[in-house]
């Protein structure tokens, strides 16, 4: 297990890109989603990705295949939505542990052939824990503020379960992201703890929260710096940005984390702000340039991609990082 | 991991708190803390939340960098009470950008606040109380969840109350906490016990000193951490005597400041400077603090009677007068004193080689301190108008001397001050006390305020904007069709390619209005400010290069998120046709309803009313509010943050009414009539002798609740089909005559504070009036409550019968409706008041409105309207709908 930690300290590890936008040139139907499992299921099921791992396994495979020839050292599990809170979508909160535990074994295999295949490259699987869709410290009611639609220990609960079930089919990481609001990853981050002392384990955590606009804070409020010092109380593997804005409008705010964590810092934008019909069509080399400043300004030590980018795209950051030395971690590079 | 690095006390609200040696002492606020505040206590206990948050907020505004929240009381549910109040703090940007301290003796409270809570709080408290394996316990929950600690200097033997046991279990606590719970030490923050000193018992001498010393040995030898109190109990044994505790307060402040205590509970009016403690007082305090003598107590006591004295007649300490001329200068800004002002400026004119410096050094290192004071929340409003007139006063006896200077030196040119501000109230309003605050604040901070008054059309706004060359653009204004004159400016600006700010303030203002109609007519930045306080720094972010185009953007694009929510919201709302709410509307059962005919019906007028008889009908609370100083008069006086300031600026206005009084500067009209009328629909028919004249009203229309009616006013006066006859009355009232002549006499003596204070008064005086004139039609003129005995209390809360609503206001937003009743009443020929192009009263001081006299008339809110209504209303009102979409457009719901 301290293998990523050392490797981390030598050079800039590369993340995945998006799994959806991948899974979009499937042009899956309905029917794919059900497959023969669940041809009766009384609900529409199209648009459950999570649930490909089940019904399509062999594309969910195929997808990370792509990124790690790519170039990647980290792919992410298909679980961005597994737990019984998103899953109530479509009825599937039974199905929860088995989801996030086939995810798991689906990128293991992956990656545990490509580790073979090459010895001096270890490929790692981080179990991707999504924000759900409710949020723990946000009304959905403006007219009713103080009212929450979950509470945390709701979201403990679902974690916990989400958690268990990732480790069971064997995850390297687990990573906490897209957090819009600050207080649903705090209790990820209480389940994480709590299964980690229930089974006397370590087990890397990375964090990565969302800036939403051009507020530069989290949907729930949060500056960069505040956001950093609520989760800080975890140790991690590190702490990031993902999503909802290109790589170069995150540089502001990976500087603030750079320069006040001892953890590693990382970040995997979105290929650019979607155009008008909601697409992302920022190319690799665009994107990579973009990137360039990040290293050339030592601010990480994992990059990937989000919404929008594909292998094309983690291939040119992989090109563009490996001749980079990673930013230092540790206490010596905090400022406050 | 090196140890070398110090590690820092990090909290988080929605923005950082980083507590640094370079750090000065962190303030946390205590307000909101049913146990120290009993108007906390009340508002939690009857739920009133809304003013609660106020609470909350005022300490941030103050000032607080940390909110200290305790629910624990035993007639509320603390858990429940602490859990649904926490949720709305988070739901506030402005009070939730400060971290929170979850404060409260019993764990499962602690462990609610800390589930819905996203920032980094502290908990306050755990200890050694209940043994180790509950402080260990408690401490992991409290580190898994991501908050550090108040730890008490308290174990299973008692709280420690000597030097050594305060070492003993601080000691104790911070190794099980680092070393078996694994603790980050810069998360803990130990509260030693600060105790009354000077209380006449032996063992209690060295309270006050043991905590110091004690301080400092933690600091020194438990790494990391910090020391916390509540200071306010040093002093307790002086309770009533203010001076000396605010001494004691300062004085042990700043020893345990050095000594190495980085934060606490400190009261910010209970503390007099360090440095202004008259010597005397000075060596005596210490002397108990310090335990520096065996009699330091029985010799303070006794010094402590003649400091009551003394405090009494402070007023005419003259002390001061001995100090430097700087300190005199300064000394006469901070505390608004005009007397000597002159006289000092004099000297200092003397002392410099070009007068313009005396400005620029001595008046401006004065008005510095102000702005500080004022910034950090230790000044109030009021206090900064003062200011403000002790700065005009100097500034224009300057003047001849400045202007001699620059004929004698021409090619000088002229001081450059930090930017010019155009203030304009805009065209059809009148009311400009808002506007007018916020200019004398502005003033004080150094900016050049071009001040164009009240209804003031675009194009002179505009012309004299390029003419003084402004570097902002104010627009005030407080009835609804002055939100329409501002879009139309914004608009003209855009036109005539403006780049310069606009701020946009005043009573129907709102983030709202500006971000969704105002923002998008106009490129360059448009701030919404209501809020003489926030004007300065809105002012400073426009203007200094080194912020204003981050903070313009950061305005343009909050706005553009607001403006997107705030129109996804508004599509939700639902709403009936006009047809289904007339069908819905409140019905009176009027075969059995209570309708009096009034004992005068027509018209009447009253000449001049003396107005030592509305003096018991003032409502005090808004002249509060309109200064900036919030809370419910009488209690605001006794407030312990702004009740100081409160009570002098009561002060101040008793003594101004007394003035006017004696010398009948105000003159009160009014004019009524009480008519026989019918409604047909929403329409209201009066007779008005031979005349016919028709109030229309309008409908509520939104969607609600199964059962409660949709509400218009003609729904109060019984309908024409039910052959009963019914009545209606309406009036209009002012005190405002002589207002506008006191207020420029004031204005020409540079005395800003007097001119806003005479308009705040007015203002007062005809809502009293109004409330008087009411209550003389129900007990005699119509007479349907002759047995009616409210006392002022209950009329502010509007316990009588019958309602007096005002066009423009809730329930018939519809300004347009003071024309008929101008029309009715012969209003302007009658009395003189008049209706300006927006339907804005003139003078300012009016009031007008309607009676209606049924029990069962009440007071609503109309709400949003649909185009039916408009299209309806304006067909019977017989004009075009683009007349009636105008005047009724902030009621109109978006599509």
């Amino acid at each position: 297990m301290n293998k990523i930690q050392n490797i981390l300290r030598e050079r800039i590890l590369v993340l995945d890109g998006a799994m959806g936008t991948m899974l979009q040139r499937y042009k899956f139907q309905e029917a794919d989603f059900r497959g023969e499992r669940f041809k009766n299921w009384e609900h529409p099921l199209q648009g459950n990705n999570d649930l490909l791992s089940l019904t399509q396994p062999d594309a969910i495979a195929t997808v990370h295949a792509k990124y790690f020839e790519a170039g990647a050292d980290i792919v992410e599990t298909n679980t961005f939505s597994g737990t019984t809170i998103a899953m109530a979508d479509y009825h599937m909160e039974e199905l929860v542990y088995e989801l996030n535990y086939e995810s798991a074994k689906i990128a293991r295999k992956v990656a545990d052939d490509f580790t073979a295949k090459e010895p001096h490259k270890p490929r790692f699987v981080a179990g991707s824990i999504g924000p759900t869709n409710k949020t723990a410290s946000m009304s959905p009611d403006v007219n009713d503020p103080g009212f929450r639609a979950i509470s945390f220990n709701e979201l403990r609960i679902a974690y916990k379960e989400q958690v268990e079930a990732l480790l069971d089919g064997g995850v390297d990481i687990l990573l906490v992201e897209t957090i819009f609001d600050t207080l649903n990853a705090k209790a990820a981050l209480f389940a994480i703890e709590e299964v980690k002392e229930e089974r006397n384990i370590d087990v890397p955590i990375m964090v990565s929260g969302t800036i939403t606009d051009a507020s530069g804070r989290t949907l729930s409020g949060q500056t960069a710096e505040a956001f950093l010092i609520s989760i800080s109380h975890i140790p991690m593997l590190s702490v990031g940005f993902n999503c909802a804005l290109g790589a170069s409008q995150l540089v502001p705010h990976l500087e603030v984390l750079s320069n006040r964590t001892e953890y590693a810092v990382s970040a995997h934008p979105n290929a650019g702000l979607p155009n008008a019909f909601g697409a992302y069509d920022e190319t690799p080399e665009q994107m990579a340039a973009q990137i360039a400043e990040y290293v050339e300004k030592n601010l990480v030590n994992i990059v990937g991609g989000c919404c929008g980018t594909t292998p094309e795209h983690i291939t040119a950051i992989a090109d563009l990082v490996k001749d980079y030395k990673p930013r230092t971690i540790g206490r010596q590079n905090v400022v406050v | 991991m090196s140890e070398a690095k110090p590690k820092y006390l990090k909290l988080s609200g929605l923005e950082p708190l980083v507590v640094t040696p370079e750090s000065n002492f962190i303030n946390v606020g205590e307000r909101t803390n049913v146990a120290g505040s009993k108007k906390f206590l009340r508002l939690v206990k009857e739920e009133k939340f809304e003013e609660a948050l106020d609470v909350a907020r005022e300490q941030v505004e103050g000032g607080a960098q940390i909110i200290d929240i305790n629910m624990d009381d035993g007639l509320i549910d603390g858990r429940e009470a602490m859990v649904k109040f926490l949720n709305l703090v988070i739901a506030e940007p402005d009070i939730a950008r400060v971290p929170i301290m979850i404060d409260s003796s019993k764990w499962d409270i602690i462990e609610a606040g800390l589930q819905v809570v996203q920032g980094k709080c502290v908990v306050n408290s755990i200890s050694l109380k209940e043994g180790e394996e509950q402080f260990i316990q408690q401490a992991k929950l409290i580190k898994r969840y991501g908050a550090a600690v108040i730890v008490m200097a308290f174990d299973e033997v008692g709280q420690a109350d000597n030097y050594e046991r305060r070492l003993e279990i601080s000691k104790r606590s911070y190794d099980v906490l680092v070393n078996k719970v694994g603790f980050p030490p810069e998360d803990i923050i130990f509260d030693l016990n600060i105790f009354p000193v000077a209380t006449g018992m032996e063992e209690h001498k060295r309270n006050a000193l043991d905590f110091i010393e004690a301080t400092k040995w933690v600091r020194e030898n438990l790494p990391h951490c910090s020391v916390s109190g509540g200071v306010s109990n040093v002093s307790f044994s002086f309770r009533g005597n203010n001076p000396v505790r605010e001494a004691m307060h300062s004085v042990f402040l700043y020893h345990a400041i050095k000594a190495g205590m980085n934060m606490g509970i400190v009261n910010p009016t209970m503390l007099e400077v360090y440095d202004d403690i008259p010597k005397d007082l000075l060596e005596h305090v210490e002397d108990v603090i310090l335990n520096r003598r065996d009699d330091a107590t029985e010799r303070l006591l006794d010094f402590a009677e003649s400091v009551v004295g003394k405090a009494k007649e402070s007023r005419v300490d003259l002390s001061w007068r001995e100090e430097s001329l700087q300190e005199r200068i300064t000394r006469a800004l901070v505390k608004g004193i005009d007397q000597y002002i002159e006289e000092d400026v004099e000297e200092a004119r003397t002392s410099v080689n070009k007068p313009i410096e005396v400005i620029e050094g001595h008046l401006m290192t004065g008005m510095n301190v102000v702005g500080d004071l004022f910034g950090s929340g230790k000044m109030f409003l009021p206090q900064v108008v003062k200011s403000a007139r002790v700065m005009k006063k100097a500034v224009a006896y300057l003047l001849p001397y400045i202007e001699e200077e620059k004929l004698a030196n021409p090619q000088d040119g002229e001081a450059e001050g930090a930017g010019k501000i155009l203030m304009a109230t805009v065209k059809g309003d009148v009311h400009d006390i808002g506007k007018n605050i916020v200019s004398v604040v502005l003033a004080c901070n150094n900016y050049d305020i071009v001040d164009l008054g009240v209804m003031v059309p675009p194009e002179k706004i505009i012309e004299a904007a390029i003419e003084h060359k402004v570097d902002i653009i104010g627009l005030s204004g407080l009835i609804t069709p002055s939100l329409d004159e501002m879009v139309h400016l914004a608009k003209e600006m855009q036109r005539k390619n403006f780049k310069i700010p606009l701020l946009i303030g005043g009573a129907t203002t709102s983030k709202a209005h500006t971000a969704v109609k105002i923002d998008p007519q106009y490129e360059a930045s448009v701030v919404h400010v209501n809020d003489a306080s926030r004007a300065v720094t809105v002012v400073g972010d426009l203007l200094q290069k080194e912020t204003r185009d981050g903070y313009k953007k950061t305005v343009k694009d909050d706005y553009q998120v607001f403006r997107d929510k705030f129109l996804k919201r508004s599509v939700q709302k639902e709403y009936k046709t006009l047809a289904a709410a007339r069908a819905n509307k409140f019905r009176i059962d009027w075969g059995t309803s209570d309708i009096v005919k009034p004992k005068q019906l027509g018209i009447q007028v009253i000449e001049e009313l003396n107005l030592e008889k509305l003096v018991p009908f003032i409502d005090w609370t808004p002249f509060f509010r309109s200064w900036d100083l919030h809370g419910k008069y009488p209690d605001i006086l006794t407030d312990t943050v702004v009740g100081t300031q409160a009570t002098e600026l009561f002060g101040d206005a008793q003594e101004m009414l007394k003035t006017v009084l004696a010398e009948k500067q105000l003159t009160a009209k009014g004019i009524f009539g009480l008519f026989p009328a019918y409604s047909v629909n929403d329409d209201i028919e009066v007779n008005v002798g031979e005349k016919k004249v028709v109030f229309r009203t309008l409908r509520q229309q939104l969607q609600r609740k199964e059962g409660v009616p949709d509400y218009a006013l003609s729904d109060f006066i019984a309908p024409k089909e039910s052959g009963i006859q019914d009545y209606i009355g309406c009036f209009c009232v002012t005190t405002g005559f002589g207002t506008a002549e006191l207020a420029t006499a004031y204005e020409k003596q540079l005395d800003d504070y007097s001119s806003i204070m005479i308009k705040a008064l007015a203002d007062r005086l005809a809502e009293a009036f109004a409330e008087y004139l009411h209550k003389e039609v129900r007990t005699t003129h119509w007479g349907y409550a002759i047995n009616e005995d409210l006392s002022n209390e209950e009329l502010i809360k509007e316990s009588y019968k019958g309602i007096r609503p005002a066009p423009g206001y809730p329930a018939c937003p519809d300004h347009l409706e003071k024309l008929t009743i101008w029309e009715v009443l012969q209003v302007e020929e009658q009395i003189g008041v008049q209706l300006t192009e927006s339907l804005a009263m003139w003078p300012a001081a009016s009031v007008s409105g309607y009676y209606f006299g049924n029990p069962e008339a009440r007071y609503f809110g109309l709400g949003k309207i649909k185009e039916d209504q408009v299209r309806d209303f304006a067909d019977r009102k017989g004009i075009s709908i683009e007349k009636a979409t105008k005047w009724l457009a902030p009621n109109i719901a978006d599509n």
